[in-house]
C-alpha cells in the first residue's frame, strides 16, 4: 500500500512536481503494482547471489588520459538557460526541500 | 521489382549494378513516407536534407567501387539514438528541442559504411512501454489495422519496416521493445546478447538490461545489419572484447540435427490459443527439416515481470535524474523562485505519466528500508532466471516460443490497466533478464482476440528463437532456414 503521503514523499525525492489529481491516481496505481510484486515472496532466495552484470565482466579499465570529445560550447548550447562566463545560470538554491 | 519492397540484399545488388541510385531509392522512400506517415505516425522527424547529402555521397562511393553492403541503404533510427545535429527527443516533452552534439557509436558505425538515415522514429517515452501509446507525439498505428497498437517501445521502427517506409531500422530492447513490436507489425526483429552492440550515445533506460538491435524484412538482412553495428566499444565498458563473426557468411547452414527446446511455460495459461497453434506449427516446420524437438521447463518465467518492474524502474530513476531542464531540453513554463521549484516544474511538466510512475517506483524500491525487500530480491531472482536458462541450454541448442501472448490490441484498450499492459511482455522479459539473444520473426496470422470488437483484419503473430549468450549466428541460421521454408515474412500490409 502506498498512501498519498508516501507518494508525495517519493515525488519529492524524485524531484517530480505532481498535481493533487496525479498524487491520488499514482497512489492507487503504484499500490496495485506493489501488490503484484508480492509474488516474489514465493521464491526462496536465501544464499542466492544478486546479479547486476549479466555477462560476467568485472573491473573494466582503460588508461586515464584526456581525449578530444565534444567542445564545451557545444554542450552549453544544449542548455535552455542563460549562460555567463561559460557557465549556466540557474535559480538560487534557497530553501531546503524539507521546508516546502 | 518494386523498388520499395526489396530487401537490403536486393537493393545492394541494384545499387551496385546501377539499376537505380541511392538518391532514387531515398526519394522513393520519402515519397512513400509523405503518403503513409500521416496515417501511421511512425516517423517523428524526417531528416530530408541530410539524407540526400548522404545518398549523393553513397552514390559517389558506389561509383568508385568502394561500397559496403549498407552503402546507400535508407534506414530509420529510433529517436533514442543520439544523432549529431538532428533532433533527438526520446519522444519526451522534456527533450523536445534537444539536438545532440555527437553521434551514438552505432550511428557512427552506420555512417562509416554509408547508410542513409531517413529520419527518427516514434517510441514510448524513454523506451518505457509496450504499445507506443506513451509518446509525446501520439501513438503509432499498426499498419495491418490502424485501430490497433504497433507494440512498443520501438513501435515507429517496427511500423516503418513493416510498411516499407525504410529498408531496416534501429531499435532498443530492454524487456521486449524490439521483439514485441516486430511481432505485432509482422517484421523480423533482433534482440542481441547484452553487450554485443555498444550503448554509447543511446539514452539509457535500464543500463544493465538495455540492448541495441535491429528491425529488418528478413533474417538475412538483420544479420547484415548486425555485422555493421556489433562489437567492442571502449566508450561502453559492458561490450566484451569478443570476436564478431561474419554473421551472414554461414547463414545457409541447415537445421538438421539441431536440438530445439519448447519451454512449456511459454505456451501455458494466458497465451491466446491461435498464437499457440501458430508457433507450434512453426516448430513442426523445424521438425520436418530434421531438427529434434525437446520439451523444456523454465519455472521462473512467472516471476520475471515482477523482478523486471522492480529492477528496471530503479535503474531508470537513476538514469533520468540527469534530465532536470538545466543541461538539456526545455525550460518549464513556471520556473519558480528557486532551484528546487525549477526541478519540480521541469520534471513535472516534462515527463509523461508512465515515466513519472516508473521513476517513483524506482525511487521507492531503492529507498532506505525497501532496498533489500525489493531491489536486492529482484536481482537475486535475476540470478535464478539466468541459471535456469543455462540449465536449459545444456539440453538444447535453441528454444522457440511465442513473442507475445496475443496479437496487437486496440489503441486505448489497456492504457488504464497497467498490469494487463505489462503482461504483454511476459514472454520477452525473461530473455532480457538472462542477457541472452532472441530473434523475432513472423510465423502466421490471427484475428484480434479477447472479445474486443475486431475489424476482422488478420494480424501478424511472431515467434522468437532464443539462444545462449553470443549465439546470434546460430539464431540467424535457424531463422533463415525457417524463412526459406515459409513465406510469412514476405507478407505486407495494404496500408
Amino acid at each position: 500500500m502506498l498512501s498519498e503521503d508516501q507518494v508525495k514523499h517519493i515525488a519529492r525525492l524524485s524531484r517530480l512536481g505532481l498535481t493533487d489529481a496525479e498524487i491520488k491516481k499514482f497512489s492507487s496505481q503504484l499500490t496495485g503494482i506493489l501488490e503484484y510484486m508480492d509474488i516474489l515472496n514465493e521464491v526462496d532466495t536465501k544464499d542466492v547471489e544478486p546479479t547486476s552484470q549479466v555477462t560476467g565482466l568485472e573491473n573494466v579499465l582503460r588508461e586515464d588520459e584526456a581525449r578530444d570529445w565534444v567542445k564545451g560550447e557545444e554542450l552549453l548550447a544544449s542548455s535552455p538557460l542563460e549562460k555567463q562566463n561559460n557557465q549556466i545560470k540557474v535559480k538560487p538554491v534557497l530553501a531546503e526541500p524539507e521546508d516546502k | 521489382m518494386d523498388i520499395l519492397s526489396m530487401t537490403i540484399k536486393d537493393a545492394a545488388i541494384g545499387l551496385k549494378s546501377k539499376k537505380f541510385s541511392s538518391v532514387d531509392l531515398t526519394k522513393a522512400y520519402f515519397d512513400r513516407i509523405k503518403k503513409i506517415n500521416p496515417t501511421l505516425n511512425a516517423y517523428v522527424y524526417e531528416a530530408k536534407d541530410e539524407a540526400f547529402i548522404d545518398a549523393e555521397n553513397a552514390d559517389k562511393r558506389i561509383a568508385k567501387g568502394s561500397a559496403a553492403v549498407l552503402t546507400g541503404i535508407p534506414c530509420a533510427i529510433k529517436d533514442i539514438f543520439c544523432t549529431k545535429g538532428i533532433r533527438t527527443t526520446c519522444c519526451s516533452k522534456i527533450l523536445e528541442n534537444f539536438v545532440p552534439p555527437y553521434d551514438a557509436t552505432v550511428i557512427s558505425k552506420l555512417k562509416n559504411v554509408g547508410a542513409v538515415f531517413l529520419g527518427k522514429t516514434n517510441m514510448d517515452e524513454f523506451a518505457c512501454g509496450g504499445s507506443n501509446e506513451h509518446s509525446c507525439f501520439g501513438p503509432v498505428k499498426n499498419p495491418w489495422d490502424i485501430s490497433r497498437v504497433s507494440g512498443g517501445s520501438s513501435g515507429g521502427s517496427a511500423a516503418a519496416v513493416s510498411a516499407d517506409l525504410a529498408l531496416f531500422a534501429l531499435g532498443t530492447d530492454t524487456g521486449g521493445s524490439i521483439r514485441e513490436p516486430a511481432s505485432f507489425c509482422g517484421c523480423t526483429g533482433l534482440k542481441v546478447t547484452y553487450g554485443r552492440v555498444s550503448r554509447s550515445g543511446v539514452m539509457a533506460f535500464a543500463s544493465s538490461w538495455d540492448t541495441i538491435g535491429t528491425f529488418a524484412k528478413t533474417v538475412e538482412d538483420a544479420a547484415i545489419v548486425l555485422n555493421a553495428i556489433a562489437g567492442h566499444d571502449e566508450r561502453d565498458s559492458t561490450t566484451p572484447n569478443k570476436p564478431v563473426p561474419d554473421y551472414p557468411k554461414n547463414i545457409n547452414k541447415e537445421v538438421k540435427g539441431l536440438k530445439i527446446g519448447v519451454p512449456k511455460e511459454y505456451f501455458g495459461e494466458g497465451i491466446d490459443s491461435k498464437v499457440r497453434e501458430i508457433v507450434m506449427a512453426a516448430i513442426k516446420e523445424f521438425e520436418k527439416a530434421g531438427a529434434k524437438i525437446i520439451e523444456v521447463s523454465l519455472p521462473m518465467t512467472k516471476y520475471a515481470i515482477a523482478a523486471y518492474y522492480i529492477a528496471t524502474p530503479a535503474e531508470l530513476s537513476a538514469n533520468l535524474a540527469r534530465f532536470d531542464g538545466i543541461r538539456f531540453g526545455r525550460k518549464p513554463h513556471k520556473e519558480g523562485k528557486d532551484l528546487y521549484d525549477y526541478y519540480l516544474a521541469a520534471r513535472g511538466e516534462g515527463f509523461g505519466d508512465e515515466i513519472k510512475r516508473r521513476i517513483m517506483m524506482g525511487t521507492y524500491v531503492l529507498s532506505a528500508g525497501y532496498y533489500d525487500a525489493y531491489y536486492l530480491k529482484a536481482q537475486k531472482i535475476r540470478t535464478l532466471i539466468i541459471k535456469e536458462f543455462e540449465k536449459a541450454f545444456e539440453k538444447v541448442d535453441i528454444m522457440i516460443s511465442p513473442v507475445a501472448p496475443f496479437p496487437a490490441f486496440k489503441i486505448g484498450e489497456k492504457i488504464d490497466d497497467l498490469l494487463s499492459m505489462y503482461l504483454a511482455d511476459a514472454l520477452t522479459i525473461p530473455i532480457n533478464a538472462a542477457g541472452v539473444p532472441a530473434l523475432a520473426l513472423p510465423a502466421g496470422f490471427a484475428k484480434g482476440d479477447g472479445g474486443v470488437a475486431s475489424s476482422g483484419a488478420e494480424l501478424p503473430v511472431g515467434m522468437q528463437i532464443i539462444g545462449p549468450q553470443f549465439s546470434e549466428e546460430l539464431l540467424f541460421q535457424a531463422g533463415h532456414a525457417y524463412q526459406r521454408l515459409t513465406n510469412w515474412h514476405t507478407m505486407r500490409p495494404s496500408v
